[in-house]
């Protein structure tokens, strides 16, 4: 039985197909990249997938059981949870508050996740900033401390929305080894990222999302070398 | 219910509406390009009422001709709260520009209070009492020639946002703030004049209904809550939505004077207020754009 | 440290000096821990969870109008009505919250409608005969009984919102260390954020909703019984709203001690406007605009945010 699994996906804002009869499946395990041009929909998957948007048809599917209709709190408690494309810090919070937040979920008591927090921050490299406030956090540290929370919430799935995105060269390097080491501790991993030199390093399997569409889907290497996805880029003046 | 008394209270909201809308059109301006709930705009409207009473008593001023100077007057007041008080926190939580604006209300309620004390003051115009009928329905001219006057600014204020560099400016600030910036529109100067022009029509609105309305500090309270309604009610940003939100808030609270006992009618208005809140906080014509 | 022996210090004061205070010092502090009994309430919401009510005084005059009308029909105590108002309030709150929250109101638009709540319970109490309209209730106070929250003097009545006071703060301190506080505080800061990090942001804010409006109505009894009057505009008016908030945004918006500084501050800076400007009505209200135009200026983020920035600076150095 696969992890995660959505058929027939379909979003319409208005008058714009935003996702298009898509389907995905997750075995538990797997690194999946989702790439595709700007505007092709990925960010919009996400949103559906995390119950931030209700699809217009279509089913999703977590652990066997339904997701759709329910609310981001709770497909996190389920095990689901994401990052955002624009980080979003508690931005009052120190960086252990951030991560106690997500903690709270599987522990209740405060002294319990102040230790489970403590441990992921240390996980990420956050260790020796734990008590400033996020919003003093440079981006690369943001983006460590978002993952953080939703490490804290102990997922089965995480849903990376460009994680990389603004980072330098080797800010993006300690980002595929700390993905590298989430996947070792068990969580699948569905990531949307436009350096596509790491997308090609970490996936098992890339899906090519196009106007809201499935382009192609298949072993990076092949994906890469296929003729419409090269076009679709292309095309976009990529 | 007889018809005639329905009539009157037709006539009555028809005549109060179009007061209310030019309030709420000077809320709403600010309120579209500041992202403000100004809870000083009651406030500035009671101190226009009052300049016009003192321009009146001291200096026999008529009040439709105090027009020409307290729309200017108040238009320059609004433009030094806008750059004394509210834009050097522009970047401070939205709650706290909130709670400036209403300390600058309580302030003048008060000041009116301490210098003016809270008595009723009216003024006496010879056409104070002019009337004609409407078949059974009672006109009475100052509240015709308020209404008319008020949906007469409105209407100017509405060309001018269309017609002039300032008012283009105005509504670029209110639809895209980022973009007005990037086009290089003085952003800060534009935030000022909205405050201003909001100011000046609240201003005008207080001097025309005068000569029919008592003038004291608890005014402003009461015109305060009836401009979010009406604000709310056209959409917050949409000035001619606020225009005719005004007439629809009129007619609701004058029916309701006419069918409910004691002060119940301010019931209606709250409950189509919370009703359009909570189902289109985007008001009855839509977004926060003047289309 | 100094912290530490300066605050059990203050708490000695407050529980030892009153006895010897001349009456209208001993008004004064009441006052002092009324309002700041309020704000902490207002805090729960409007601080912790960040949704900015405008309208507590709809919590405020359900709190006295539940406990006066019960004790003056059916003879029940205060001490009882107390607590059946605060559970009154609280089902309005989560009534209010929940037509708001659940149609993602937010900002200014939850201001409004709270507003809006508390204009509609005033003018329905203006309206009510049963419920004395604009004329008001009077709460029998001749004799002192307390079983029946009466009592002779105004210690007594000293004692009890200082203990009110304290209960509160100690309930926010605790839930400020517990999950709930965790998720307030996200809620407040990032509503997306929370849900992914698994916060219910609907229970979340509905919680802080009923907490508060119970704990403010809590305080429309002891106005009630220590006043001996009430009416719509007193209970329901923008007055106390705004008397609510501004001691928790003053001292420092979702912190602890917040709303106790912030009206250790206010309210005798207003009682002393009041003494000096006596018989010119309005004066002291107008100072306190200009008091909140001016810290909104110079501390946005209140009295607590100015004592931890000058800390944080400190420390650097």
């Amino acid at each position: 039985m696969s992890l995660l699994e959505m058929s027939g996906l379909t979003k319409r804002f208005g008058g714009l197909l935003a996702v298009s009869n898509f389907d995905l499946s997750l075995d538990a395990g797997e690194i999946v990249g989702l790439i595709g041009p700007n505007g092709a929909g990925k960010t919009t998957v996400f949103h559906l997938i995390a119950g931030f948007h209700a699809p217009t048809s279509g089913k999703i599917r977590f652990k066997g059981g339904s997701i759709v209709g329910s609310k981001p709190h709770a497909i996190c408690r389920l095990g689901l949870t994401r990052t955002f494309q624009i980080v979003q810090p508690f931005a009052g919070l120190s960086v252990i508050e951030n991560v106690m937040v997500g903690a709270f979920n599987r522990e209740r008591d405060a002294v319990a996740a102040r230790r489970l927090a403590g441990e992921i921050v240390d996980f990420v490299g956050l260790g020796p900033r734990r008590d400033l406030p996020a919003r003093s956090l440079t981006l690369s540290d943001r983006k460590r401390l978002e993952i953080a929370r939703g490490l804290a919430t102990r997922p089965e799935m995480l849903l990376l929305d460009e994680a990389m995105s603004g980072l330098n060269p080797t800010e993006i390097d300690e980002i595929i080894g700390l993905i590298r080491r989430i996947h070792a501790r068990g969580v699948s991993l569905l990531i949307i990222e436009h350096v596509m030199q790491a997308i090609m390093a970490l996936s098992h399997r890339l899906v090519v999302l196009h106007h809201g569409e499935k382009l192609a889907e298949g072993a990076p290497g092949e994906v890469a070398r296929d003729r419409r996805v090269i076009e679709a880029y292309l095309g976009e003046g990529a | 219910m007889t018809g005639g008394l329905l009539l009157q209270a037709v006539v009555s909201g028809l005549l109060l509406g179009g007061v209310y809308g030019l309030v709420a059109s000077g809320l709403s301006l600010i309120f579209g390009v500041l992202r403000i709930i100004n809870f000083a705009h009651g406030a500035v409207m009671m101190l226009a009422m009052y300049t016009t009473y003192w321009l009146f008593a001291l200096a026999g001023v008529d009040p439709y001709l105090s027009v020409i100077l307290t729309a200017p007057l108040f238009f320059a007041l609004g433009v030094v709260i806008q750059k004394v008080v509210i834009e050097p926190n522009r970047s401070a939580a939205e709650h706290n520009q909130l709670l400036l604006t209403l300390g600058l209300a309580l302030f003048f309620e008060n000041l009116a209070l301490v210098l003016w004390q809270g008595d009723f003051r009216t003024v006496r115009v010879a056409y104070s009492n002019a009337s004609f009928m409407i078949g059974e329905a009672l006109v009475e001219v100052p509240r015709l020639v308020a209404s008319g006057g008020a949906v007469l600014m409105a209407v100017g204020l509405f060309a001018f946002l269309r017609l002039t560099d300032v008012g283009k400016a105005l509504r670029a600030l209110a639809e895209e703030p980022e973009g007005a910036a990037l086009v290089g529109i003085n952003v800060a100067r534009i935030r000022a004049a909205a405050f201003g022009l909001g100011s000046a029509c609240v201003a005008v609105a207080g001097a025309l209904i005068t000569p029919f309305f008592y003038v004291a500090p608890d005014v402003a309270e009461s015109f305060n809550i009836m401009a979010f309604v009406v604000v709310v009610l056209g959409g917050m940003g949409n000035f001619m939505g606020a225009l005719a939100g005004g007439f629809i808030v009129g007619l609701a609270e004058s029916l309701g004077a006419a069918f409910l006992p004691g002060s119940l009618k301010q019931l209606v208005v709250f409950m189509i207020f919370v009703l359009v809140l909570l189902f289109r906080p985007q008001g009855l014509f839509g977004g926060s754009r003047d289309r | 440290m100094i912290a530490r022996a300066a605050g059990a210090l203050a708490v000695a004061a407050l529980v030892a000096l009153p006895p010897l205070l001349p009456k209208y010092h001993l008004e004064v502090l009441i006052s002092v821990l009324f309002w700041a009994y309020l704000g902490i309430a207002w805090n729960l919401l409007g601080g912790y969870a960040g949704q900015f009510s405008f309208g507590h005084a709809a919590f405020f005059g359900i709190g006295a109008y539940t406990s006066t009308l019960l004790l003056l029909q059916v003879g029940l105590t205060p001490w009882v009505g107390m607590v059946l108002g605060g559970a009154l309030a609280a089902a309005f709150g989560l009534f209010e919250g929940y037509l708001s929250f659940r149609y993602g109101l937010k900002g200014p638009y939850f201001s409004l409608v709270t507003l809006a709540f508390a204009e509609m319970l005033r003018v329905v109490g203006v309206n009510t005969k049963a419920v004395g309209s604009s004329l008001g209730l009077v709460v029998p106070s001749t004799r002192a009984a307390p079983e029946m929250f009466m009592f002779s003097g105004k210690l007594p009545y000293y004692y009890i919102i200082l203990a009110m006071g304290a209960l509160a703060l100690a309930l926010t301190w605790k839930i400020g260390r517990s999950r709930l506080g965790f998720s307030l505080a996200a809620v407040r800061e990032n509503e997306d954020a929370a849900e992914t990090a698994g916060v219910d942001a609907l229970a979340t804010k509905l919680r802080a909703m009923a907490l508060s409006s119970f704990l403010t109505a809590l305080g429309g009894t002891f106005y009630a019984q220590y006043f001996a009057y009430i009416d719509p505009t007193i209970s329901f008016g923008p007055g106390v709203s705004i008397g609510a908030l501004l001691p928790a945004i003053v001292g420092g918006a979702g912190t602890v001690l917040g709303p106790v500084l912030g009206s250790f501050v206010l309210t005798p800076l207003s009682e002393l406007t009041r003494y000096v400007l006596r018989g010119r009505a309005g004066a002291d209200i107008m100072l306190y605009g200009a008091i909140l135009v001016l810290v909104i200026s110079f501390l946005p983020q209140g009295i607590v945010g100015l004592v931890r920035e000058r800390r944080a600076r400190a420390g650097r150095r």
